[in-house]
This record gives structure tokens, sequence and C-alpha cells, in this order.
């Protein structure tokens, strides 16, 4: 084959056909979903635990609060002292990551597969009865607020967050800091958080996915004895306000005049992650902001213009329509010229659409990036979680391919004119700048 | 079951070198459809000299623009059509390049790296906008006060040794490079004796190693490569630095001159670094993205757990020559940093003057032989690993670690101790944030 030819047809002829992670699934008395992958890569067991307790579960006024309470939560249990989490995790090698995102918050740990029951059963404790000792809070809290003023003092952090805010005005969860502010952090008590706690966490909004070096049966039976006897009744559902399209551009420029260079946030709402056109927009925007190092922007804005480090756009669909955002940093002195650049992109796919050759790469890149992105079991254990909070089936991995290959350059073409319009662009410049 | 962690030594690859003097190491892991290539050479930003500094990582952005056989508009694309990714990256030892894609691109994949060390192009026009794009990445690094104070930490810590300066390089440094300067740098270091291809996935050596012959055998070998050779001297006494300029947290960083990873110091030092800050593993690609387990990390406890610090992290890179081993500290809003600096201090005095406890010897190797087991669990790992190793000692330092660390015992670790973390061996740096809009900015040494 010459340098740079492609396959010539669409499926990855000497790629094993796909039988897919058909993971086993099985639905506790208690309601707690539990998901099983066996996996021999290496002697070790990837453990995902997802509570359906998010930052959107964030009392009014309290923004903020469920991320003080994912920083607290693995710091003492009804059982177990901060001392002695600290001693079961570090003597066994594990990092316990904890992480909240709009709708979920996560316990995620890698440990040896000797250590898997143990483990689980650290982790189930954490999640159904964490003390939350005085001490913790207050001294968490300075971590937490540490943290704050270092994103206030970050222009990435500064433009992404200011862009959330534009495009989920009034109070939308989707346009909240994470992390609250400090002012709130300082005032949230125990008691708000054990309430928090007590009104969010319960068995039918966990999912719990074991992937590795584990028998599925054994996963079952160890989280029936972990969770067996955790009973609550399901939390009030939370209803998210409507996302109003925008009607206008908007530009907020954060000058930060101390800084080097300056981060550039630019982005729409888009769709939900169960719209039907779901499939055509991720591939639009792999063509626009991912495919080689940035897409379209990359090409325009890196490569051939030499402005930027980094340039790319993400799409974020998700229970609400999520976000497609556009970032880049670029010299002060280039700014005007980037935005433009990206206006120019935006508005070229909108008008021109897609060649069917970037429909077909971006596709052939997404088919064939699947192995890669399910090779390690964390990666699993993640793509799981998401395949179970959105509903898309046991067998989406399998299926995947057909999905993507059923979208025509009609339909991506009508994502970008649905979800892109320079005109409708929330703009956010954050860095050694300032509008003349 | 899989092995069991206990017995798991890291796998030794197949070896062997090509008459052109371009070494090779695969090794078959069948676990996905997928395989990694790395093509490794042994140019950092150590082999750079004033004037010059950043040659090596801009080289690096060079050698992704197109080739003899390879038209610049086609450069992307190739290992995207097998759903693969792509990278490099340049440190002080090392420049490296990768593929991992499904195992039916391994020979596009080939054919890229053998274009990649023999036909790049380097068009003065590539050359002038990667300028611009490497200064954006300098300028974005700069943003970060924790990176700057790294940065000059370095510089303040080696007098003479290359290691001194940044792999980015300096600033006037990239305003003034030619693309000649490029272009000779490029020649004299990329040529297969200064090289190692490593594969690693689910493939044939035999296959493989015919392909290899078919994209490499032909790139003729280079004149061996000249290098400076010089020498740090001993420090003589502590060396601090202050940063006062905008920001909104305060930082300290203590860096003290390190083992090199063949020396006898380097893995019982690695076992102190998990005691003071918890395990990191060895692997600079992945395990430096997953924070330690460092609960019960001393400076963790000293630090943290007091309020003193929101963050506490120890760094011992492998390296060729002995480089830094440093501890940088996050401090609290309202901690003073000579409060932090004095905690820190003690506790390195303490555990130069003490050493560590049998159950801390036991946790930490825990620990490590825990972290070495993540660490492997993609072919792309376990490829970065074989070729860092090789590149900057041998690949045997690498799948004897295991066996090493085990080995390793507390007077070793003591005398380890002792011997990095003498006082007059440190430097000491302090990022001091001046109120934002007061737009005054300085440094002291």
């Amino acid at each position: 084959m010459p340098p740079g030819a492609q396959p010539s047809d669409f499926v990855l002829q000497t790629s094993p056909a796909r039988s897919g992670l058909d993971p086993a699934r099985t639905v506790l008395e208690t309601g707690v979903v539990v998901l099983a992958k066996p996996t021999r890569t290496t002697p070790a067991v990837a453990i995902n635990l997802a509570m359906r307790a998010g930052s959107i579960a964030d009392p009014p006024g309290l923004p903020g609060i469920t991320w003080l309470l994912s920083r607290v939560i693995d710091r003492g249990t009804a059982t177990r002292s901060a001392a002695d989490i600290a001693d079961e995790l570090d003597s066994r090698g594990i990092t316990l990551t904890i992480t909240v995102t709009r709708h979920l918050l996560s316990l995620v740990c890698t440990c040896l597969a000797d250590d898997f029951e143990a483990v689980l059963a650290l982790l189930g404790e954490m999640l159904m009865s964490p003390s939350l000792p005085e001490r913790e809070i207050a001294t968490r809290k300075g971590e937490v607020i540490t943290a704050i003023r270092q994103d206030e003092d970050n222009p990435a952090v500064r433009a992404t967050e200011t862009l959330m805010a534009l495009l989920y005005p009034d109070g939308h969860p989707y346009g909240r800091r994470t992390k609250g502010s400090i002012e709130i952090v300082e005032s949230l008590t125990r008691e708000q958080l054990l309430r928090l706690h007590a009104d969010r966490f319960a068995p039918t909004g966990l999912t719990a996915v074991v992937v590795g070096d584990a028998e599925p049966a054994r996963v079952k039976e160890v989280a029936a004895r972990v969770f067996g006897g955790w009973r609550k009744p399901a939390p009030s559902s939370i209803a998210l306000p409507p996302v109003r399209p925008a009607t206008a551009r908007r530009r907020v420029v954060i000058p930060m005049m101390n800084k080097a260079q300056a981060d550039i946030a630019y982005g729409f709402t888009t769709i939900t992650r169960r719209d039907s056109a779901y499939y055509a927009c991720w591939l639009m925007n792999v063509a626009l902001g991912q495919y080689a190092v940035g897409g379209r922007l990359g090409d325009s804005i890196r490569e051939r213009q030499g402005m930027a480090y980094y340039v790319s756009s993400s799409l974020d669909a998700n229970v609400a329509e999520g976000p497609l955002l556009v970032r880049a940093g670029v010299s002060p002195l280039n700014v005007d010229r980037a935005v433009a650049s990206i206006d120019e992109e935006v508005a070229r796919l909108v008008r021109d659409g897609l060649s069917e050759k970037e429909l077909d790469e971006s596709r052939r890149y997404l088919i064939g990036s699947i192995p890669r992105a399910l090779e390690t079991n964390a990666a699993i254990a993640s793509f799981l979680q998401t395949e179970e909070f959105f509903g898309l089936g046991l067998d989406y991995d399998a299926r995947l391919p057909d999905l993507l290959g059923a979208v025509t350059l009609d339909d991506v073409n009508a994502a970008a004119r649905r979800a892109l319009d320079p005109d409708r662009a929330a703009i956010v410049i954050a860095g050694p700048y300032a509008d003349v | 079951m899989a092995t069991p962690a206990e017995a798991r030594p890291n796998a030794a690859p197949r070896a062997l070198t090509l008459d052109n003097g371009l070494k090779v190491l695969i090794q078959e892991e069948r676990t996905a459809p997928l395989a990694s290539v790395w093509c490794w050479y042994k140019v950092g930003s150590k082999d750079e000299r004033p004037g010059l500094t950043g040659v090596s990582h801009w080289c690096e952005h060079m050698n992704f623009k197109g080739t003899a056989n390879i038209p610049r508009d086609q450069v992307k694309g190739i290992i995207e059509q097998f759903g693969g990714a792509w990278n490099g990256y340049t440190w002080i030892d090392q420049t490296t390049y990768l593929e991992t894609a499904t195992r039916d691109a391994l020979d596009r994949m080939l054919f890229i790296e053998s274009e990649r060390m023999a036909s790049c192009l380097y068009h003065p026009d590539d050359c002038e906008s990667e300028r611009h794009v490497i200064i954006s990445e300098l300028q974005g690094g700069e943003n970060d006060p924790d990176q700057l104070l790294d940065q000059e930490l370095t510089a303040t810590a080696f007098k003479a040794h290359p290691y001194r300066h940044p792999t980015i390089g300096w600033l006037p440094d990239l305003q003034t490079m030619t693309r000649d300067d490029l272009y000779g740098y490029y020649r004299r270091f990329y040529v297969p004796n200064n090289a190692t291809l490593v594969i690693v996935g689910d493939v044939d050596t035999s296959e493989a190693l015919g392909r290899i012959e078919h994209h490499f055998g032909g790139i003729q070998a280079g004149t061996e490569v000249s290098r400076l050779r010089t020498v740090e001297p001993d420090q003589i006494g502590e060396r601090r630095l202050t940063i006062r300029k905008e920001g909104a947290v305060a930082y300290l960083r203590v860096g003290y001159h390190a083992p090199a990873a063949t020396d006898a110091h380097f893995f019982p030092l690695l076992i102190l670094d998990a005691v003071l800050t918890g395990a990191k593993g060895l692997n600079l690609w992945s395990s430096f993205r997953v924070p330690p387990p460092q609960r019960s990390a001393r400076l963790y406890r000293a630090l943290v757990e007091r309020g003193l610090a929101s963050a506490v992290a120890g760094s011992l890179m492998p390296t060729e020559q002995p480089f830094l081993y440093t501890i940088s500290v996050t401090a609290t809003n309202g901690t003073p940093l000579d409060s932090a600096e004095s905690v820190l201090l003690e506790e390195l005095d303490r555990v130069r003057r003490d050493g560590i406890t049998g159950a801390e010897l036991t946790r930490a190797k825990a620990q490590l032989r825990a972290r070495l087991v993540f660490d492997s669990d993609s072919v792309t790992n376990i490829a970065h690993q074989l070729g860092y190793f090789e590149t900057i000692a041998s690949v045997e330092v690498f799948t004897t670690a295991p066996a090493r660390i085990a080995e390793v015992t507390l007077d070793e670790v003591a005398a380890a101790a002792r011997a990095a973390l003498r006082p007059s061996s440190r430097t000491i740096g302090w990022f001091q944030p001046l109120p934002v809009g007061s737009g005054k900015s300085k440094s002291e040494v």
C-alpha cells in the first residue's frame, strides 16, 4: 500500500469480529446494579462505584457541597477511622480517586486481585456509612479552598467555568462551579453534609462495576455481601430546568495580566445523549476538533497558522442538552485572529458540511479505536458505567460500529446546522488580554 | 487467575541489533488485538549547548511535519485509519515517538518511524510556524506557578550540567534558532545507531522482524554521536530562590541532587520516597498521572493532615545521569511558607538521622509491587517502559526492578537518605504570590 493510502473499504478487515464485552449484570434485591467483566491482563481488578448523586444534587444555595462531601466521604466510616482507612489503602498500594460530575459521585480504584474483596467492602462502607468527622471536614475544607484559589488563578479553568455559566444561566446546575465558592465552602456544616448523604445516597442509585481478575460469580457474591443489607427508599428525582438555546452571540473577557498565555473557551449547548442525532453529532465533533490532533480546528489554528499549542473541541451530550466546547491556548497577540479562525471553521462546517472523505475518516477512526479504548480494566469499567447510566444496553460496544456506520453525510451536516452557529456562540477569553 | 503479583517479574523482551546499529526490542502480548510501536532516540535537552536550548524538543515537533515519502498533508490520518493514537515527547535524556493501533497497522507504524528517522524535511515555513507553536507551549507552562518554580529551581540546583535548562528551552533561544540549527541537530542524532525500536502487542516476532528489516535495514548508520561530558560539581551549600509574582497560592519546592538510575542508591531512595510521599511507580508515561497512595506517608501526615498544605508530592525519576529528587508543597491559604518549610525540613532531617522503620519498608515495597503491576496494564505502557530504560540505562534495569526493590534493606535506605538528603546538597524554592493587580513580578536567587 503506498504511503498515506487508506484501506479500501470501511470494515477493518484483519481485526477479528468483536464478540463484545458481554458483562454479567445483576440487580441486587436492594436495587444496587452490579456489572462484572473478567479479564486476565494483569493480576489486578478495577473497581468503579458510581452513585447518582453528582453536583446537580447540590441543594439550592449550597453549590459545592457535593464536592466537599466527596473529599471527606473516604475519611472515616461507622467502623473505621481515617487512620484505619489510610492504612488499608496504602498498605495495598491503592490510590482511591473520587470524582464528581454533574450526575455522578464515583469511587474508583485499581487493586491487586487478592485484595479485591477487602477493598470492595471498604469502599462500600464509605458509600453507605461515612462518619464525616469534624476534624476531617475542617482539613478538607482547607484543601478545597486552596483548590478554588488555584482555579481562580488558572486562565483555562476560568474560561471554561465562565463559559458554562454563560451557556447554562440562571442557576442551571450545569452552569455552576462544581467546587462552589470559598464563602460557601467555609460555611458548610457536618449536619448539612450528613443531610445530603441521607437524602441522595441510596442503593437504587448505585452501580458497582468490577473489571479484572475476578470471576463474575464471585463479584456478585461479594457485592451482595457488601451491599445486601443496605435498604433505603429511592431518593426523589431532581428535575433539571430546560436548556434554552442562545439567541445571540455573547463574549466575556477576563483580564489576567499576570499570565503569559490566553485561554479561549467557545461553545454552544447541543443535544442530549439520548437524542437520535447523537452519533451524527459525535462524528461531526471528531471532524471539527479531534481527528488527528484537533481536526479542522487544529489544522487551521495550529498547523497552518502556528497560533496555538493546543486547540480542540469536545462534545458532552448528557441527560440535559450538553455543551460542545472549543478550547485553545494562544498568545495574547493572537486572540482575535484565533477567535476569527474558530468562527470561520464553524461557519464553514455549517455552510458547506463535511466531505464524504472526512466523514469516512472520522468513522474509521472511532470504530478502529474501540479495542484501544477498551484495553485496560479501568477503561472498560468506565465504559460500562456510561453504558449503564444512559441505558445503552449490555451489547452497546458490539453495536457501536453499526450505530456509527449508519450515520449519513446528511445526518452529520444536519447535526452541524442544528448545534453550531457563530452568531449564537458564547465566547470567553481569560488571560493577559483586554478589550480595547 | 493471572499469575499472582509476587511471582511476576517484568518480562524480558526479545532483543537484537540490526547491522546499522538499531536496537530492537519485541514483546508479544496477546491481551488485546493491538500493537504499540515506540522509536526512542538518545537525545534530550542534556545534549543541547548554550544558545540551542529547546532544540531537541523543537526537532520532535518538526518530525511530525512530513517526510520524503509522506507528503505534509498526509501525515495525519495514516494511523487514525486504524483507530490508532500517536504522540511523542522529549525530556532530558530522550526523545521518543509512538503509535498504538490495531495490530494490522504494524507495517504502517514501522514505515512512519523509518521515515521519521531518515527522511524528515524541515521545510523553512514549517520551522517558522512551529516556532510560534512552541513559544505558545512555553507560555502555557508559565501560566502555572508551580511549573515555573520547578523550572527555576532546576536551573538553580545545577551550575554546570545541561540538566539545568528546561526541555522546552529558554525563550531567547527559541526566538533566534534557525532552520539549519534544527536540521543539523536532526541529522546528527537521528541515526539508527542512536535509536531503539520497541514493539509490544499482538504480533508475531519473526514477522515483525522481517518488516523491521524491510523498513530500517537500508538506513545507513551515522557517525557515532559525540556528547557533552559535563559533570556537575558537588554542591557545597544550600541554595535558595524566591519568585514573587502575582498569583493566588504559595508553593514550596525542595530539590536534592539524586543518583542516576543505575546507582546503588537509586532503588533505596525510591523506597524512601514512597515512605515520605507515597509510591509512584516507575513509568514516566502513565504512573505519574495517578496520585500515589500517600495518606500514611510521612510528609502527607506532617503537612496535609496538619492543614499546612493542600498537596505534597515527591519526584524521583530514573535518569541517565544524576538528576534531582524534588518535593513540592502547595501551601494552604494563610500558611506562611517558612512554616511549611520548617516542618518539611524537620521531617527530612529526622529520616536522615533515624532512617525508616521495618513496617514502613514493608508497606513501601507492597506499594511499589502493586504500582509496577498497574504500570503494565497496556501494550503502550509496557512498550514505554522497555524503551525508556533501554535509552537511559538498559532494559535490564526495568526487568530486574521488582527483584531489586524486594531486596532493599533498611540499612540501604538509611544510607541513601544520609547521602541524598544532605542540607548542603539542597536547593529551596518559594513561589510567593503577590496580590493580583499589583503589577509586580520578580525573582530572587
